[in-house]
């Protein structure tokens, strides 16, 4: 009979996983993707009334998602002693390839370098279980990946312990060797093909405690650092396809423009180097021996375009319609001398645009399809193209690319339907890249939205915080539908579309301002929309963060110490406290200058940001030429706990990046609508931060673990961020901000390119301007 | 079809196409040189920084016909044989720093880095703060911070 105590979890027990051993000819082992959700997780006790991210948030979600439909990921030791393993997700920068590589290091106690982590194809048999979105990866893979690394550990010491006829409890393994008490040892190459098994096995094994680690916690550089500094580095347009020339689209001036007909098709497929021109869904087509000859080709090409579907749109239309569908907010009755803080922001588009623009391989045969691209949904991918092309499903094979960035832009596969349509259209191969232009201007947007915040206070107290956003719709068509029609009974809120689930999932307010209402409403129409990097948070956080500035200053505070009053959560707490520090915070600022300070909870982690900025004149008025410069933030510091950092150095990386784009989403980077289609047309027009905007002095401080568990990394920083600049404008300048970014209704820093033709024509000058 | 002659990484290679072709597309599309990256075509995001003659040049803005049969055109893939190395001290230093995120502009941050402390060198100075804001190759990773440290510790090492 068991006494309670040994019912509960121990920590071995909790340590404690199946995996499995494939039969195959060299050690190959197996783990189910999902099983890292079955640890019980704390409900959340706070005083007021928890939001439902509070309780249960989209990472929960995605994680609880895999439990029902997870399968198998495996790990291969190969006779050379490495081991390989395909990851089913998208590298595009974040550094999941590396840290996984680490997991397995870890536990397979085999040297960092003789990992090899590759990603995998479109595994349609995963379901749910192969999206790279919402800082999940990590927080997902984290068990699964070591149960897999471990049973081959396992498998590996109980073929040595048969080989050297000692019991398996005296072996030891260390980077790659197993040794025995009398100094016999075994590499893991010595023991691969020995340990490999005839029939499927299931096993037990125990995880590492974390007292163990000697890989995870630890600083790594990139697995894949040399083959980028190398350029061998391999992107989708690297890969060398037989057959796959260059393709480009001639497309509309206007979006969701249409092609009503082509006046000289024949004349622009003799032009030098093209072999094809076809019309498809998005515009004309052009393939040709080099990309220059397809921009030759498709501003030849003379077309009769019918309109779009936003021409009268411009960016004080949707802003209307915005207003006109905003919700009010309606207050409980309050107590007398109640007083309120109510204000209104409006975030412009802005655009997800990788460095690398959208691109795909794609080689359509009759009864066949290839493609290789980055993406980060490969499954919707899949069935989308087969569906497309009329061809089954098992028919269409998906290789994911490394990518070249991704900011959301990857969650969607627009340029791989888009080369699949081209090559079936033209019965060849072909290699499909959007012209930048094109890129910004029938690219994915990060769609206009409006916040209203309200909040009340009386008697020292935050009695309420009322936030409505109300945003052109955001697509979510990339298969995290899916999950949530999938699991939408299961979560605390009923009744809520896709995106406003989404909503209630990803935002919260981290203090205690008594009843918080967040709600979302949508405008939907035609423009081609998509998350970008931390999707509504570092708009929602941005307002909300502004307002609480401002209730501080009410209630006669200082920013930081009223922020500190009122958090809820003790690791908020830290990393602020932190950033108070380090940041030197309330130190004297010269006149138009200030500092500001946010923080943003999410991801099952916390990140605090305290920046420092300078809006006077000298700087803001610095002259460079084609560049927006402005007010500049001088000094960055961020503090941030994700519970266990795997790698620090690459979680500085990722904090480092979001911070930059929580600069650029403030005071430099917006889309500027007009005559239907948006204004920018290159990265001089669409000002991204640059190395002129860049703080020269950047502080990030990698919090110890609190958790013990992983949470997500790769878009913390940017709400965070972005309230903290945003914050320190506000105090330098003595006027909240309310616009956003705050140029953009400034005199164009640019002018636009042409819409006719789509898209420009590349200078000659290239050797003058040498250096 | 018109031919072009030039000395690409240390080797001679003659390429038939038009004459307007720009260098890029000879490289990347005819000749299978990936290492330039193509992230505009305008000149403006620099991805495709490659040197000609030791000097830094967009590459999406040359005219094929515009470089001579002596004229050295070197691309990331060519930069450690320019010091004898496996790697150049640049490239070393991008490694030490753990620069690269996804990695698309790395190559022609670097090429644009080696070039500019040369060029630096030549008029006798080191490169400080002030001159990162001449750097106008874009990351859309935001590495920028991580660039400027691998370019202060490389610039006295080659």
């Amino acid at each position: 009979m068991s006494t309670a105590s040994e019912q509960r979890p121990t920590d071995v027990s909790r340590r404690r996983f199946l995996g499995y051993v494939l039969a195959a000819s060299t050690l190959t082992v197996a783990a189910q993707l999902g099983e890292g959700a079955a640890a019980p997780r704390a409900e959340a006790a706070v005083p007021g009334v928890p939001e439902p991210a509070d309780l249960y948030d989209l990472n929960d979600m995605l994680t609880d998602a895999t439990l029902a439909t997870a399968n198998l990921i495996t790990i291969t030791l190969n006779p050379d002693g490495t081991a390989s393993f395909a990851l089913p997700r998208a590298e595009v920068g974040q550094g999941i390839t590396t840290s996984t590589a680490m997991l397995i290091a870890e536990e397979l106690d085999l040297p960092l370098d003789k990992v090899q982590v590759s990603l995998a194809d479109a595994r349609p048999e995963l379901l749910f279980n192969q999206l790279t979105g919402g800082s999940n990866t990590t927080i997902s893979t984290y068990t699964p990946v070591r149960v897999a690394a471990a049973t081959a550990k396992q498998q590996l010491l109980e073929a040595a312990a048969a080989e050297l006829g000692v019991p398996l409890s005296a072996l030891s393994a260390l980077q790659g060797v197993i040794t025995a008490p009398d100094g016999r040892s075994l590499s893991y190459a010595e023991l691969a093909v020995k340990a490999a098994s005839l029939t499927n096995l299931q096993v037990s094994v125990t995880l590492k405690p974390a007292s163990a680690f000697r890989v995870i916690g630890t600083p790594q550089n990139r697995v894949d650092a040399l083959d980028a500094v190398t350029g061998r580095k391999q992107f989708a347009m690297d890969v060398q396809v037989a057959g796959a020339m260059p393709a480009m689209i001639c497309r509309p001036p206007t979006i969701n423009g249409t092609v009503v007909s082509v006046q000289n098709q024949a004349a622009v497929q003799a032009m030098p180097g093209i072999t094809d021109v076809a019309v498809v869904s998005t515009g004309v087509a052009v393939r040709g021996r080099t990309f220059g000859q397809c921009i030759d080709a498709v501003r030849a090409l003379q077309v009769t375009w019918g309109p779009g579907s936003e021409d009268a749109a411009t960016d004080a239309t949707v802003l209307a319609e915005l207003r006109a569908a905003e919700n009010p907010i309606v207050t409980p009755p309050l107590p007398l001398l109640t007083k309120a803080i109510d204000a209104r922001f409006t975030f412009h588009f802005a655009s997800n645009s990788a460095l690398e623009s959208n691109c795909a391989v794609a080689d359509v045969r009759a009864d066949s399809a290839e493609i290789w691209a980055s993406v980060k949904a490969p499954i919707t991918a899949q069935e989308e193209i087969a569906g497309r092309l009329g061809l089954p499903v098992g028919a269409v094979t998906v290789h994911v690319t490394q990518g070249g960035g991704s900011f959301g832009r990857k969650l969607f596969h627009d340029a791989a339907l888009e080369a699949a349509e081209v090559s079936k259209a033209m019965g060849k191969p072909v290699r499909l890249m959007w012209h930048r232009t094109d890129d910004f201007r029938h690219g994915r947007v990060h769609p206009m939205s409006i916040s209203r915040v309200r909040a009340t206070y009386s008697l020292g107290q935050v009695l309420t915080l009322d936030q409505r956003h109300t945003s052109v719709a955001t697509e979510f068509g990339h298969g995290l539908g899916e999950i949530i029609t999938s699991s939408v009974a299961k979560l605390p809120v009923g009744g809520l579309t896709f995106s406003e689930t989404i909503f209630s999932l990803t935002q919260q307010t981290p203090y205690n301002f008594g009843v918080t209402t967040q709600l979302l409403t949508e405008v939907d129409n035609g423009f081609h929309t998509g998350s970008m990097r931390n999707i509504y948070s570092p708009n929602v956080r941005c307002a909300q963060e502004l307002i609480v500035d401002q209730l501080a200053a009410a209630m006669g505070q200082d920013p930081y110490h009223f922020r500190r009053n009122f958090l809820k959560d003790q690791r908020a707490v830290a990393v602020l406290d932190k950033v108070a520090q380090v940041g030197d915070w309330g130190r004297t600022m010269a006149p138009g200058t200030a500092q500001g300070i946010a923080i943003h909870p999410e991801y099952h982690g916390f990140v605090a940001v305290l920046v420092e900025i300078d809006c006077t004149p000298a700087t803001v008025n610095r002259k460079i030429p084609d560049a927006v410069t402005g007010p500049r933030v001088t000094k960055a510091v961020c503090a941030v706990d994700v519970g266990l950092a795997v790698n620090p150095k690459g979680l500085e990386a990722q904090m480092m990046g979001g911070i930059m784009d929580g600069i650029a989403v403030t005071l430099t980077s917006s889309l500027h609508l007009d005559g239907g289609h948006f204004q920018e047309g290159s990265w001089d027009n669409y000002f991204y931060t640059r190395q002129w905007n860049t703080p020269p002095e950047l502080d990030i401080i990698v919090m110890p673990p609190t958790t013990g568990t992983p949470g997500g990394a790769g878009e913390l920083a940017v709400a965070g961020s972005m309230a903290a600049v945003a914050c320190a404008y506000g105090r330098a300048t003595g006027i909240m901000p309310t616009t956003f970014p705050i140029n953009h209704d400034a005199p164009p820093a640019f002018t636009p390119l042409p819409t006719v033709p789509p898209i420009p024509q590349s200078p000659t000058d290239g050797l003058s301007r040498a250096y | 079809m018109p031919s072009h002659t030039f000395v690409l990484n240390g080797q001679q290679v003659t390429v038939d196409v038009e004459d307007d072709v720009r260098l890029l597309w000879v490289l990347r599309d005819i000749l299978g040189v990936t290492g330039p990256k193509y992230g505009c075509g305008l000149g403006v995001c620099q991805a495709c920084t490659s040197h000609v003659n030791g000097r830094a040049v967009n590459i999406c803005c040359v005219p094929v016909s515009d470089v001579q049969p002596t004229d050295e055109v070197t691309t990331i893939e060519g930069l450690p044989a320019t010091v004898g190395q496996e790697l150049h001290p640049m490239q070393q230093a991008w490694l030490d720093m753990d620069v690269p995120q996804c990695g698309y502009c790395q190559p022609g941050q670097i090429m644009a880095a080696v070039a500019m402390v040369l060029q630096a060198r030549a008029a006798g100075q080191q490169l400080g703060d002030a001159d990162f804001d001449q750097i106008r190759n874009i990351c859309r990773c935001g590495t920028y911070h991580r660039i400027r440290e691998a370019i202060l510790s490389a610039q006295t090492k080659f």
